[in-house]
């Protein structure tokens, strides 16, 4: 093993470290953290050789600006944001090894909102509560539980094992940057096709009109700027209740719409664990990480499958991430 | 007491065990948490304990590999797995009679009044009491803490003595820090973390609520806890919190 520095020149809009999250701390109220994009870390995870669960950075709308040295493999996953070295573009989606030291720059995507770094091994920042996720509003996990800024300085401890790969079978697409042909499965950022839900534990709390509308996918949301890690706030139909009906407060999930005001709320990767608004759909897993790649302006629509069509559904992705493992590492030995 | 199951997405299962809050209920929630506490079964990976729910989530590919007897068609699988799970729990509370751990008393030193509690001159104002009298009358409460939400370690408590039951602040708080005693309503609580709210502060706890250095156990009170508060001195406020800070320290060794 050794470790490489990788120093933060700048640290974009938001970037933080995020895995998976916190598995089995709601219970203590703590929410779950990680990716918002879970499929983009994953496969950025499979094509520098790790495991789908390990920390990467998550940038948001405006990447970071990042000093790597000679050596170090990473990848890109996630919303394009035309990131360059040497101002040679970046590939997107396959392992990409610097061979000499050298600055990444990266800027803005035209569509999509998160881009994640995976780097070849692990980044160096202490598990708490089995996790290496930011929580940035109780400022633990992650980088001191923040987002990145310049100055700082990242430890990666990685194998030699993939860089040595990766001069042997790779080639090389400028003077800093061998990489190899890779295929791996990737989100799209396209908002046109609807975004596939489940009814909501509390759907039929809402007028059939509403029904009707919500799931038709032909009505449109837009997403609002109150749209962060925590939350996405939609503005469009109001959707209305039969009745004004009190939720006793319940647990919620990844993807939740509830509905507040009359407004859609999807709940993301830093939700509250539990929640006291009635919820009208459950965005399919399948699509939840396309939702987490929009942002404000984009606009969306839904439609209702049945919950045994995303189950089905979230395992063939799942099956597909589990082959796309395989295959890299047929590649990557 | 009627049982419902349904499903919260394609990876969570919410068990119901009634539709108000009450004693009761929170008894069978409690029994039921438990025992997931104490048999998770495999492919569970955590579960939430509400006022009158426990939604368990689980890995839907895992669950998938369980082979069914019987499946139902149109239901998705790894549902049906997971409600059976459930199902089977609910049946072993039955026959061994519910029991649960024992419930603890967790004691709080409070503050109050002061730069730690702002509010408790209008609270006494709010009730025509004395500053003393909301002391005592919140003191001989018996509290119970139904669940733990909105914040790290954040306890949704009910027993506040009805006659010091007082509405939240018109305009919230921007920051309300951490340790922060409070009533909103007929409810009281204490914040974990320092958050934005609206609730009226009568005094501050110097005992930290949230751990996150102890990945077993990051938080002090759980869902069942009976609570207690007593008063104490800005000196012995300052002691304690000494102590706790410096505890603190050690661990983040």
């Amino acid at each position: 093993m050794t470790s490489m520095k990788i120093k933060v020149l700048d640290g974009g809009l938001m970037t933080t470290v995020q895995d998976m999250g916190r598995v089995g701390y709601q219970k203590y109220g703590i929410i779950q953290s990680g990716a918002i994009d879970t499929f983009s870390l994953a496969v950025a995870n499979l094509a520098v050789g790790n495991d789908t669960h390990e920390a990467a950075l998550e940038m948001t709308l405006k990447g970071a600006m990042l000093e790597l040295k000679r050596g170090i493999v990473f990848v890109l996953a996630g919303a394009d944001m035309m990131a360059t070295i040497g101002g040679i573009p970046v590939p997107m989606h396959r392992p990409v090894l610097v061979t000499q030291d050298a600055t990444l720059v990266c800027g803005g995507p035209r569509h999509g909102a998160r881009t994640y770094i995976a780097f070849a091994g692990n980044i160096d920042v202490p598990k708490r509560m089995a996790s290496r996720s930011t929580y940035m509003r109780a400022g633990i996990g992650g980088y001191d539980g923040r987002a990145l800024k310049d100055g700082d300085e990242l430890t990666i401890s990685s194998d030699e094992k993939i860089t040595k790969k990766l001069y042997e079978i790779g080639h090389k697409i400028s003077d800093t940057m061998i990489s190899v042909d890779w295929f791996t499965p990737r989100v799209t950022t396209d908002t046109t096709r609807p975004i596939r839900v489940t009814r909501g534990l509390q759907a039929d709390w809402f007028t059939k009109e509403t029904l009707e509308s919500f799931f038709s996918s032909k009505e449109r949301y837009r997403v609002t700027v109150q749209a962060d890690r925590m939350g996405y706030r939609l503005m469009g139909k109001t959707l209305e209740l039969k009745e004004p009906r009190e939720l006793i407060s319940e647990p919620v999930a990844f993807g939740t719409v509830q509905v507040a005001d009359g407004k859609p709320i999807v709940l993301m990767a830093d939700r509250q664990t539990t929640g006291g608004y009635p919820k009208i759909a459950q965005i399919a897993m399948v699509d939840l990480p396309r939702f987490g790649q929009t942002r404000a302006g984009d606009t969306v629509s839904f439609s209702e499958i049945s919950l045994a069509e995303a189950e089905r559904l979230y395992i063939e992705q799942r099956t597909l991430i589990a082959k796309a493992a395989t295959a890299a590492k047929l590649v990557l030995g | 007491m009627s049982i419902n199951f349904s499903p919260l997405g394609e990876a969570a299962i919410l068990v119901s065990f009634g539709s108000t809050i009450a004693p009761a209920v929170h008894d069978a929630v409690r029994s039921f948490s438990y025992a997931l506490e104490r048999q998770p079964f495999a492919g569970m990976t955590e579960y939430i304990a509400a006022y009158t729910s426990v939604t368990i989530f689980y890995d839907p590919v895992v669950l998938a590999k369980e082979t069914l007897l019987n499946p139902e068609e149109g239901v998705p699988y790894s549902y049906q797995v997971a409600k059976l799970k459930a199902e089977a729990i609910v049946r072993s509370i039955d026959d061994k009679g519910g029991k649960s751990a024992d419930a603890r008393v967790v004691r709080v030193p409070v503050c109050y009044g002061g730069e730690y509690g702002p509010d408790l001159a209008d609270v006494a104002r709010y009730h025509k009491m004395t500053e003393q009298d909301v002391i005592e009358t919140h003191t001989s409460g018996d509290y119970l803490i139904y669940m733990i939400g909105f914040a790290p370690g954040f306890p949704y408590v009910g027993g506040l003595p009805k006659s010091i039951a007082t509405p939240r602040k018109k305009s919230p708080r921007l920051i309300i820090p951490e340790g922060s005693v409070g009533i909103a309503g007929e409810q009281t609580g204490i914040y974990p973390i320092a958050t934005p709210g609206g609730w009226q502060l009568i005094g501050r706890t110097p005992l930290s609520l949230f751990r996150p250095d102890d990945d077993d156990d990051p938080t002090l009170l759980h869902a069942g806890d009976k609570l207690e508060f007593y008063a104490i001195t800005a000196d012995e406020y300052d002691e304690i919190k000494r102590a706790e800070d410096a505890k603190k320290g050690g661990d983040a060794s």
